[in-house]
């Protein structure tokens, strides 16, 4: 209202023109009816939603864009608007069709989607779709039927019907004080910021049908440019659940619906606004091999060997310290080697202080559970953690911890390093490689996976901080050696 | 390198995409959110389409109007948000479109924790049934996505691909597809807003009782040719068991290593893995009831699975039910400990001592 309207096509002359035929975008006649009657609609007498469906047509043939257009019916009377238009049809769920228009929209760029819907639909159990779509400013024109009632499931009050108006479901009028206001939707959608055509028009008079079909024309113009979305909000008289004749349906539309929902332009933004051009899709494998940095001529391929033993690492501390890339390391490690490995983590709720620990196995065939029943090695990064993993390490098996924690007593029959990991990181790299020292002193004892290939496992996991990747090697070899000595 | 350590919920989207797949519509929810992020991630780098939706209703009629112009098109949830999509399910069904739907399943009832403990088969109204496969790796999560994709496609039909946040979290290595799939659009049926398809409709309304129950008899049809043509099932050690565990999912790991175990005790254990939970390998499980197996199910849920081995062994005799509920894994030990007093052996097994080390933990 406040945003001037303007001409979108300098022919709007034709608006004028009587129109006597059938436009090519509604069907000539109706078979998806099924029934003998195939010419008139499944419409009441008075009933908006056939002025409408012309107009649409209408504009459909006049900007040429037939081919294009596929028309969504909702759940309501206009629930066989496909029985009418002729063009692509998809039928959905109660108050779904934004979302719908949505992925329709979104698939096939080039398509000019309609979403067409009544005020239970839209206002009530869509809401939030509608609001959605059109905050996101999908390329859809919406539209919405107002007529105050749900007419298809018998007339019950609607979020837009009147105060005072009587509905099966209001039998006394609607009451405020229990049943709230009308609902003003185009008011609502003018306080987003993404739509690009936001009118009320009416359908009461000849006048404003044809001011109706204008505004439709502009709404469509807008979709057939591809510059965002449109929302046009039609007030139509449903004569059958109000009850009234002829002359007072149009009363009552235009004495007490028009001034509850006043007509007029709110928003049009059609030459500020550009074409919103979606890329096309890129099946190749050549791009996804780009993107997940596959490389072909690797025919690295699972090594199946029964004798090599199954060994199971856990490796704990808390959140932040390094414990689950640490395991990362190991699994990529033994991954590059061909061997089987899972890595499965746990941690707690906190993003970083909380506990934290992953186990590792390693197998020279498919592995079962990837969860740790009896430990070969512990690698603990803190005293809380080793003393609470250290019992569920088997006889002969390995704890390898930072030598600053004190007071640790190795269960019976189990080796147990204290590691300067902290001292050796801060040496040879910094204090937050002390992770790595520790993978070092794993990579000397036990020899299952080869010092290369935990380097290069480095440098895959650092390969987008590569300042790191020499420093963590460095570490990793110092921590291999002070453990040989 | 073409294996690498990945995440399961990382190896869905790649298995996604190189199925062709040309949308995704999601919504966050913990444990499937690790898939939204990485479809927002990857989708938009090969011109794919992301869209993060209001609502798991919005995103599954994202699903279903993406579906209708005949692209490849999913959604990931869990728990709750399956619960919301079920309406979209249907509409799927009903309407007879292919869409991919990842649940990455949690415990109920209601908001629940993360953990194994829901079989879509079907869940909204009316007489239809999802195709379901039950990934227990890695690999299998990216495989079983392309597989999905496929299914989908060539019966029109929702496919469900149904994990848990434990293969969700762990890593392994991933064998790369070999293939990308560019797929070919049926423009016999899809609305593209195009020329070619624009006389065509996608509904799922009859109002006609006899047109209504006639669609019914037809999709019923399909459904017994998928049974007929696409069961999947994993056999271990089979051939001689005398005790056969039925499990799927990270269930079935822990019960193959159980197999592992009583083999080195000379126990006679083998493990039928389901892939497919629906169709359900019906004629295996008959096979090895007729053969007088003992059935031991290993399942996360209330016996949900137990129920459908008895149905189709048709006896409740020699059918045992080891399980755990609210998120909770099943312990080897506590698979072990059963099988033993199955076989009448007086061995006993001891817990871990940290149950917490075997749940990933979610609020």
């Amino acid at each position: 209202m406040n945003e001037k309207s303007f001409n979108l096509s300098k022919d709007n002359d034709d608006l004028d023109l009587k129109i006597f035929k059938h436009p090519d975008s509604i069907y000539d006649s109706f078979k998806r009816k099924g029934d003998a009657n195939q010419k008139s609609t499944h419409y009441c007498a008075g009933c908006g939603h056939g002025i409408l469906h012309k107009l649409i047509g209408e504009v459909m043939d006049d900007l040429k864009i037939q081919d294009r257009c596929v028309m969504i019916s909702p759940v309501g009377c206009a629930v066989f608007a496909y029985y009418y238009f002729n063009c692509g049809n998809v039928q959905t769920a109660h108050g779904r069709a934004p979302a719908v228009a949505t992925g329709i929209s979104r698939a096939e760029d080039n398509s000019i989607v309609m979403s067409y819907q009544g005020d239970g639909d839209l206002a009530s159990i869509g809401l939030n779709e509608t609001l959605q779509a059109a905050n996101r400013g999908e390329k859809i024109v919406v539209f919405f039927v107002n007529n105050t009632v749900y007419g298809m499931t018998g007339g019950q009050m609607a979020p837009t019907t009147l105060i005072g108006e009587k509905t099966v479901t209001c039998q006394n009028g609607r009451d405020p004080h229990y049943a709230g206001y009308p609902i003003h939707m185009c008011e609502l959608i003018n306080q987003l910021e993404a739509p690009a055509y936001i009118e009320r028009v009416s359908l009461a008079t000849p006048n404003k049908i044809k001011l109706a079909k204008r505004a439709i024309k502009n709404a469509l113009t807008i979709q057939k440019e591809g510059k965002g979305y449109c929302f046009i909000e039609i007030l139509a008289p449903c004569p059958t659940n109000i009850k009234k004749n002829a002359l007072e349906t149009e009363n009552f539309l235009e004495k007490q619906m028009e001034k509850e929902f006043p007509l007029g332009n709110f928003r049009n933004r059609y030459s500020q606004l550009e074409t919103i051009k979606r890329p096309d899709s890129d099946f190749s494998r050549e791009k996804l091999d780009e993107i997940f940095n596959v490389d072909r001529s690797d025919t690295t391929n699972y090594t199946y060997d029964d004798n090599l033993k199954t060994l199971k690492i856990k490796i704990t501390g808390f959140g932040g310290q390094g414990v689950l890339s640490a395991g990362l390391i190991i699994a990529q490690a033994a991954c590059s080697e061909g061997k089987h490995v899972s890595w499965y983590p746990s941690y707690g709720p906190e993003q970083r202080g909380g506990s934290s620990n992953c186990s590792i196995v390693i197998s020279g065939s498919t592995i079962g559970t990837p969860i740790i029943d009896e430990t070969d090695i512990l690698i603990a990064l803190n005293k809380h953690s080793l003393e609470k993993f250290a019992d569920d390490v088997k006889k002969g098996g390995i704890i390898i911890y930072d030598s600053s924690i004190e007071g640790f007593e190795a269960p019976e029959g189990v080796r147990a390093i204290a590691v300067p990991s902290v001292k050796i990181a801060k040496e040879y790299g910094n204090s937050r490689t002390s992770n790595t020292a520790l993978i070092g002193v794993l990579m000397e004892l036990e020899p299952i996976l080869s010092p290369q290939s935990y380097e290069n496992a480095i440098k895959d996991m650092f390969a987008s901080k590569p300042k790191v990747i020499d420093m963590n090697i460095d570490v990793l070899n110092a921590a291999a050696k002070w453990i040989k000595r | 390198m073409s294996n690498q350590i990945v995440k399961g919920n990382s190896a869905v989207i790649i298995g996604a995409m190189y199925a062709g797949c040309d949308c995704f519509f999601g919504y966050p929810i913990t444990p499937a959110s690790e898939i939204l992020h990485e479809a927002s991630k990857y989708f938009p780098m090969a011109g794919r389409n992301f869209v993060q939706a209001e609502s798991e209703e919005a995103s599954i009629n994202m699903v279903y109007g993406g579906a209708a112009t005949g692209h490849r098109v999913m959604t990931a949830s869990s728990g709750p948000g399956i619960s919301l999509m079920q309406e979209g399910f249907t509409y799927l069904a009903g309407a007879e479109l292919p869409a991919v739907i990842v649940d990455i399943m949690r415990a109920g009832p209601g908001l629940g924790n993360i953990g194994p403990e829901q079989i879509v088969k079907g869940g909204g109204h009316g007489n239809y049934k999802n195709i379901v496969l039950a990934p227990n790796s890695v690999q299998e999560m990216c495989d079983l996505t392309i597989q999905a994709f496929k299914l989908a496609h060539k019966y029109k039909n929702p496919v469900v691909v149904l994990a848990d946040g434990t293969l969700g979290q762990m890593a392994e290595p991933l064998k790369f597809p070999k293939k990308a799939i560019k797929p070919e659009i049926d423009n016999s049926w899809a609305v593209r807003g195009n020329k070619q398809t624009m006389q065509n409709l996608v509904t799922s309304i009859f109002l006609d009782f006899n047109k209504l129950e006639e669609f019914n008899y037809k999709i019923i049809e399909k459904y017994k040719k998928i049974a007929k043509n696409e069961v999947i099932v994993d056999k271990y050690m089979l051939d001689d068991a005398d005790i056969v565990l039925i499990s799927y999912g990270i269930s079935s790991r822990i019960a193959r290593s159980a197999v592992d175990k009583a083999r080195q005790k000379g126990l006679k254990v083998g493990l039928l893995r389901p892939i497919t939970l629906s169709p359900f390998p019906e004629k295996e499980v008959k096979k090895l009831a007729d053969k007088g197996v003992i059935f031991l199910s290993v399942e996360m849920s209330e016996g949900q699975l137990l129920e459908d081995i008895q149905r189709i062994a048709e006896r409740k005799e020699n059918t045992y039910l080891i399980n755990r509920l609210g998120g909770n894994l099943i312990e080897l030990n506590d698979i072990m400990n059963k099988i033993y007093e199955i076989s009448g052996i007086e061995i006993k097994e001891s817990n871990l001592k940290h149950d917490e080390n075997n749940n990933i933990k979610y609020y």
